[in-house]
């Protein structure tokens, strides 16, 4: 080895050349190539990747959309029009940015339910999972100032409700919405921040997909199991193993996607976001995007504006010390017999949130959204810590290998290894 | 921030060889000073630049100019109201039936979620100037029109979430916590009022 070169193992002498100047190679290398994951991933395990592959879509069709988008109130609804009729493929970029955006919510809930099921927040990863809900969250902000940006009623009204929410902290609250707005009301300074952020917020996303990344690539990957690999028995190398298995999943994802697309590119959409913005009328019923269903229909549960506002936000904070709330040692939902039925009851509740944060806020749907937002608070607080105390696990297996190399399911030998005491 | 400026002495085991020496380890060194005035200093000018981007995003002077709306109410006839723009807002303006400015002015105050007297919140009567916000989250309530619902107390009714509100612009009834605002104007004319 030259002296200050890196000792790189690559053989072809271009990549050889840099490689020993900017390891980069031999970084991918031991990341992606031989990088030793767990030898029993479900296509729950494809989600990250395809994630991964939704925000380089997201980036890719909003660079080519900016170039034709007017961030002003009296242009921005043509301008969008304009690239629907007039830019050539604009149809195509925009719908695929529009439904982009509902395919990255799908795979990303997807994602983070795999997470809450087979236990991966829990000791060693929950910085990762911490770092996970980070992006949710800008995520959030990310969609909904993308979905003002055509300035039509949806775009102003959720605009106006959103930002509203702020008005609910008491004493600085109009302070930090006049601040946001920059004037009066939602108007074209609050159109062009939410320009400049919408372009910003992706790219701050893709950073702390690298910091995600990097931890992950600490602990390593859990698995449908949840026990760690106790050697190379258990493990693969992720290429060929895994990036098969994820181009798999990403054919599917394209193909739904290209669906969406091509046969209904409006119909996760709302009409009334075809009607330019009137800041005079409000639209009779208006709804957020379907991703904020749940949340909204929380905020919609509560009946005080403060108290609403606390609870809907907190509805995503809460995940964040979910790793403290859950004490019991046992990872995967598998082996928990009480706990995996209650979150699958709790994963049916999420839905019941999402349709009744559709509805109007009228009975039943009032009565229901509140049922449902005690439960989806329920069982973080009160179901998880208890069931830690007074639940029995099922035996786990000894290793990954002889869970899965002799026909799935806990073994009979495992079986008698010993039951998980409580914490 | 602020702590990255002194890299070199950031680590407690180094004071030991200041901290051991003529000064005491109570009294704290030198360093310890340059290090605090430092930081300080750093965390004033790190703050002082913040404030000017923050400010930036508050309403420019242009927004701030467009402060007042002159409204003719001679058309206006009784029963019925006008939406005019102001700040980008709408405001409601309703030439108010008897009838009306009698239900407002005979509701107990401690009915209100919002306790105010409708004497309070106008200038002359029947006319009623308010904002046409919903002070829940902002939606523009119904009511404006005669054929619009109105609500359970015959003011206006906000379809987002549903609050009512009353021939006082006050609420009564939904999520929304207080009345609506009612802007600052004055009557420049007989019929005429000029807001903000
Ligand atoms: C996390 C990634 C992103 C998400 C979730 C997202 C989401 C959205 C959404 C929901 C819309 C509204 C679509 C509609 O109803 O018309 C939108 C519009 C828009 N986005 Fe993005 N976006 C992302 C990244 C980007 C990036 C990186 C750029 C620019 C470089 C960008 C530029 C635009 C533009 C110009 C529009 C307005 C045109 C339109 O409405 O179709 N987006 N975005
Ligand atoms: S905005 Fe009027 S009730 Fe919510």
């Amino acid at each position: 080895m030259a002296s200050g070169l890196h000792d790189s193992s690559f053989s072809n002498p271009v990549v050889r050349w840099i490689d020993q100047r900017m390891p980069v190679f031999t970084m991918m290398q031991k990341e992606y190539g031989t990088f030793p994951t767990p030898r029993n991933f479900n296509y729950f395990w494809n989600f990250g990747a395809l994630a991964m592959i939704n925000l380089m879509v997201m980036i890719a069709t909003g660079i080519f959309l900016a170039m034709n988008y007017t961030a002003h109130t009296s242009l921005a609804f043509d301008s969008v029009e304009r690239i629907m009729r007039d830019v050539n493929y604009g149809w195509l970029i925009r719908y695929v940015h529009m439904n982009g955006a509902s395919m990255f919510f799908i795979v990303v809930l997807v994602h983070v339910w795999r997470g809450m099921y087979y236990g991966s927040y829990k000791a060693p990863r929950e910085l990762l999972w911490m770092l996970g809900v980070v992006i949710f969250l800008l995520m959030m902000a990310t969609a909904f100032m993308g979905y003002v940006l055509p300035w039509g009623q949806m775009s102003f009204w959720g605009a106006t409700v959103i930002t509203n929410l702020f008005s609910a902290i008491p004493l600085v609250g109009d302070s930090i919405v006049t601040l946001l707005w920059g004037g009066f009301s939602v108007d074209n300074p609050t159109l062009n921040r939410f320009f400049s952020l919408h372009y910003l917020l992706p790219f701050v996303i893709a950073g702390v997909v690298f910091l995600h990344v990097a931890a992950l690539h600490i602990t390593g990957s859990n698995n449908p199991l949840g026990i760690e690999p106790k050697g190379p028995q258990d493990t693969l190398p992720f290429h060929p193993y895994y990036t098969v298995k994820d181009s798999v999943g990403i054919i599917v994802y394209f193909i739904v996607f290209a669906f969406l697309v091509f046969f209904s590119p409006n119909y996760l959409g709302h009409p009334d976001n075809y009607i330019p913005a009137n800041p005079l009328v409000t639209p009779a019923h208006i709804v957020p995007e379907w991703y904020f269903l749940p949340f909204y229909a929380i905020l919609r549960a509560v009946p005080n504006k403060l108290g609403g506002v606390l609870m809907m936000f907190g509805s995503i904070a809460i995940l964040f010390v979910l790793p403290w709330l859950d004490r019991s040692p046992v990872r995967s939902m598998r082996f928990r017999p009480i706990a995996r039925w209650l979150f699958l009851l709790w994963t049916v509740n999420f839905f019941v949130l999402m349709y009744c944060g559709g509805m109007p806020a009228e009975e039943p749907y009032v009565t229901i959204s509140r049922l449902s937002t005690a439960y989806y608070f329920g069982y973080f607080l009160v179901i998880l810590p208890l069931l830690a105390k007074i639940e029995r696990p099922l035996p786990l297996p000894e290793s990954i290998a002889k869970a899965v190399l002799r026909g799935g399911g806990p073994l009979p030998g495992a079986a008698v290894a010993k039951p998980m005491e409580k914490a | 921030m602020a702590d990255t400026l002194a890299p070199s002495s950031s680590s407690p085991g180094m004071g030991g060889a200041h901290g051991a020496g003529a000064h005491g380890p109570e009294q704290g060194t030198k360093r310890d000073f340059l290090k605090l005035a430092a930081g300080s200093f750093a965390a004033i000018g790190v703050g002082a630049i913040v404030w000017p981007f923050i400010h930036s995003m508050n309403p420019a002077k242009d927004v701030l100019a467009l402060a007042s709306t002159d409204v003719n109410l001679a058309p206006i006839a009784e029963g019925q109201a006008v939406t005019v723009m102001w700040r980008g807002k709408p405001v409601f303006v309703r030439h108010r039936t008897a009838q009306e400015v009698q239900e407002a002015e005979a509701v107990p105050l401690g009915e209100l979620r919002d306790p105010q007297a409708d004497s309070d919140r106008v200038e002359r009567k029947p006319w009623l100037v308010v904002l046409g916000v919903c002070t829940h989250l902002g939606c523009v309530p119904l009511g404006q029109r005669p054929t619009d619902a109105r609500g359970d107390f015959g003011g206006w009714f906000c379809p987002c979430h549903g609050s009512h509100y009353d021939t006082s612009g006050r609420i009564r009834r939904g999520p929304a916590p207080t009345n609506l605002a009612v802007p600052e104007y004055s009557f420049t004319s007989d019929t005429q009022i000029r807001i903000g």
